[in-house]
């Protein structure tokens, strides 16, 4: 699988620095699961942490809260990539020290 | 489906495409495909790339292997739709249909090989605790996996945790088995690009 670290890199450049409806900072903050505002945050850190207790009313929220659809579907994919980047780069770092020889 | 634009959003082209998905199949496009064919340069042509490499590209595992791996990890995120979605494709990738329903329901007493077991051992643990160690490494090692091995199913990993949670944050339905046996059918002969 020697391309896996060039698709994952392609993929997160696309989503954080490509042309979006959310902003740069919103994406960035959604992958980082650092955003600011309480209802945003709300369904960033769900998605991050426990994506099977996202409720029609925390997607709902996002938009009352002035939110696109664009913009939620763009936060939400960041939010998902932005974990299981931190879970795989952990693991990874795991992976080296682990087999490491002393 | 929470977000109507991942319904009906698509241009006139991947609408025509799903009508030809239904026709063929004679069972509805999966929400799956609705995300992946939505606004695809964002996140689906990419996300499908890597897939497609961690998944079919060349590696010590089966393809079976993998896509069990595929719906340990999404069980484990407690994700419906990807714990059938490829439970379905392990079964028809192993033709053996309780070789993968045996390992879902009780990984400790499943009749499979030790490395196996012990790199989904490694994937539950970093999938629920969104962490490892170099002990819990060493383990897998002394299990008897290799090191590419491991390398090789943290991608998978990596795929399904992303895709296991836009699954349940997006609320994917999930459909009955004959839908489930179409995607597979259609993901062992074609893969995911």
């Amino acid at each position: 699988m020697s391309d896996i670290k060039q698709a994952r890199a392609s993929l997160v450049r696309r989503i954080l620095e490509g042309v979006g409806n959310a902003s740069p900072y919103e994406r960035r903050a959604a992958f980082n699961n650092t955003v600011l505002d309480v209802t945003l945050g709300t369904l960033v850190d769900k998605v991050a942490t426990h994506a099977d207790r996202v409720i029609d009313e925390d997607i709902a929220a996002a938009r009352e809260s002035g939110f696109s659809e664009d913009q939620v579907f763009e936060i939400v994919v960041c939010a998902a990539v932005g974990q299981a980047t931190r879970q795989y780069d952990t693991a990874l770092a795991a992976l080296e020290a682990g087999t490491r020889k002393e | 489906m929470r977000l109507r634009i991942l319904d009906r959003g698509h241009g006139f082209g991947t609408k025509a495409l799903f009508a030809l998905i239904r026709t063929v199949s004679r069972q509805p496009v999966l929400d799956v495909i609705k995300l992946v064919k939505y606004r695809a340069d964002f996140y689906g042509g990419p996300m499908s790339a890597l897939t497609h490499e961690a998944m079919r590209g060349p590696s010590p595992w089966s393809v079976g292997d993998r896509e069990l791996m595929a719906a340990f990890v999404a069980k484990t995120n407690q994700c419906e739709f990807c714990t059938k979605a490829h439970a379905a494709v392990a079964q028809g990738a192993y033709g053996d249909g309780k070789r993968a329903s045996d390992l879902l329901s009780d990984l400790d007493t499943a009749a499979i090989e030790e490395p196996l077991r012990a790199t989904l051992l490694l994937l539950g643990k970093l999938t629920r605790e969104h962490a490892v160690h170099a002990d819990d490494i060493r383990g897998v090692l002394a299990a008897g996996a290799s090191r590419q091995q491991i390398e090789d199913a943290l991608a998978v990993c990596f795929s399904f945790n992303v895709i296991s949670r836009l699954a349940d944050a997006f609320g994917f339905s999930v459909p009955g088995p004959e839908a489930f046996e179409a995607g597979a059918k259609y993901l062992l002969a074609r893969g995911y690009r």
